[in-house]
């Protein structure tokens, strides 16, 4: 044994194994880490302590690391748009004339579409409120695309709320903590947010995949899609507003289309995160709890099975009658009623043999 | 300097120091900044210690660090936890099993086992991906991050130069 010829020879194999068996151990333990992940699930339940208290802990130390860096990228600009002061001028000025016509055209516009909304009756999803933060920290890896905001449950941010950019849609926040939120980029891999192609109105969900350009994938219709159409959020499924923008479709290099990001145009410095959960939030829960069905009436006036609706004021307290009761008189019908035993209940025929007793 | 066989390798400098610098690293290149519209590279900077610290000599507390380290960047990244955890293992335990033949070569060579050794993490981090999301990564977002990863070979090399001979018992 010439590994055990010397005196700290002797001590090599046990340090070794010891090694082995702590490399196991702490294999076994991440493998039952990875496996307890819930991290596709994005429920509050979900995102642990852990990632709590570190985004806590990572949202100012992001802010101060970012911040020379802001600070410079600032420096900078300001002093490009000093030393180009006058080509930029000059070049505003040709905007500034291509944008006056349009700004008549969209005044035109939105008086047409007033005047149409008024004559259809067409009511219009009310302003969503939104929360401003900026982002602290980026992780642009091909397993994990996310940003960290430096605003959290504190300021009202709750699991689930999209987040936008100054030109276009960013994610959605998947965790929070008392004073920062965790973004899931549409780029991550575990991202799927139901589009539309503004053009031909086609659906498709988009899908990240840790790339800068994520995926149009389930792209139904003929003629879907053509290259540089916009692509808005489509609002199916109730997860994002409807009309948030996107992006544009582009043909990937593997022959799929993508989509080009508008947030990525620029750097993501401040956002806005959207305090929409659901369409639900945007009705009005009074008008629909008050909601009433209307009577239906079979050709036997004696088997309505729900009453015609009487007046606010009018109505009783909703007591369900004994089963045993009689037939309601007709005053009592104004208001809905259970419905009468004979009108729910298959006439009683001759009883059966039992054929479903549990197993001998 | 030298070393002595009986001089054990001090922990706090072999391990706890590199994993601090490489944490901080992380941290650093996680700032929102782009450059000349370019964003940063996002390099794995605890693949340094795994392959490093694989290198030096086998290691109790060693395993232990890279697994806190791969829990840091899972939970600071905001992706599975536990993904990097076990990518940063498999490959600390790929090079542990394969030291005995990167010992004593030369620099490129030991710059190819350790892109060998990243390619290894790389590809762990993709099959747990892929089943966790049933879906597949980007290929080519992954070959970027293993270029970024496999050029920081040089603090590897720096690691190993440094403590190799601190313990002859495992050369």
């Amino acid at each position: 044994m010439a590994l055990r010829q010397d005196s700290f020879g002797e001590l090599k194999v046990p340090l070794t194994w010891m090694a082995v068996v702590a490399l196991i151990v702490c294999g076994v333990v991440g493998v039952s880490i990875l496996l307890s992940d819930r991290r596709e699930t994005f429920q509050t339940e979900a995102y642990g302590a852990a990632r709590q208290a570190v985004d806590t802990v990572s949202a100012p130390v992001g802010g101060a690391v970012a911040a020379p860096g802001r600070w410079t990228g600032d420096l900078l600009g300001w002093l490009r748009s000093y030393v180009a002061v006058a080509h930029e001028n000059r070049r505003l000025h040709k905007v500034m004339a291509g944008l006056q016509l349009q700004a008549d055209e969209a005044v035109r516009l939105r008086d047409e579409n007033e005047r149409l909304r008024a004559m259809l009756g067409v009511k219009t999803d009310p302003p969503i409120p939104m929360v401003t933060a900026r982002s602290v920290s980026d992780s642009r890896g091909p397993f994990a695309n996310a940003r960290l905001a430096n605003a959290g449950s504190d300021a009202g941010v709750v699991v689930g709320y999209p987040v936008l950019s100054e030109r276009g849609l960013v994610g959605r926040i998947v965790g929070v903590s008392r004073n920062a939120s965790r973004i899931l980029l549409l780029t991550d891999v575990a991202s799927r947010t139901p589009v539309m192609i503004d053009r031909s109105n086609a659906r498709a969900i988009l899908t990240g995949d840790g790339g800068p350009n994520p995926k149009l994938d389930y792209l139904r219709g003929r003629d879907a899609v053509h290259d540089g159409d916009r692509v808005l959020t489509s609002g199916d499924g109730g997860v994002l507003p409807r009309g948030l923008p996107v992006g544009r479709a582009v043909k990937g290099l593997d022959g799929r289309w993508r989509v080009v990001l508008d947030a990525d145009a620029s750097a993501i410095d401040w956002i806005r995160i959207l305090k929409f959960k659901d369409y639900s939030q945007l009705a009005d829960q009074q008008a629909l709890a008050a909601t009433r069905l209307p009577p239906v009436i079979t050709e036997n006036p004696d088997d309505r099975i729900i009453g015609t609706p009487a007046p606010a004021a009018a109505t009783p307290p909703a007591k369900a009658p004994p089963a045993s009761a009689p037939a309601a008189p007709p005053a009592q019908k104004a208001a809905p009623v259970v419905p009468a035993p004979r009108a729910v209940t298959p006439p009683q025929k001759a009883p059966a043999p039992p054929t479903a007793g549990p197993a001998q | 300097m030298s070393f002595s066989a009986a001089r054990p390798l001090d922990p706090w400098r072999w391990i706890g120091v590199p994993a601090l610098l490489c944490t901080g690293a992380t941290i650093l290149l996680a700032a929102p900044i782009q450059l000349f519209g370019l964003r940063l590279p996002e390099p794995i900077f605890p693949m340094v210690c795994a392959f490093g610290w694989a290198v030096i000599r086998p290691s109790i507390l060693a395993p232990v660090v890279l697994l806190v380290l791969g829990l840091f960047l899972d939970i600071y990244w905001g992706g599975a936890l536990g993904l990097w955890a076990v990518a940063l293992l498999v490959a600390y335990a790929v090079t542990l099993a394969m030291r005995n033949m990167m010992t004593g070569q030369s620099r490129p060579m030991m710059w190819a086992w350790y892109a060998g050794m990243t390619v290894v993490a790389m590809m762990t981090g993709y099959l747990i991906t892929m089943l966790d999301v049933k879906a597949a990564p980007s290929v080519v977002a992954v070959i970027w991050q293993l270029l970024a990863t496999a050029i920081l070979y040089p603090f590897a090399h720096r690691l190993i130069d440094r403590f190799e001979d601190a313990d002859v018992r495992f050369r």
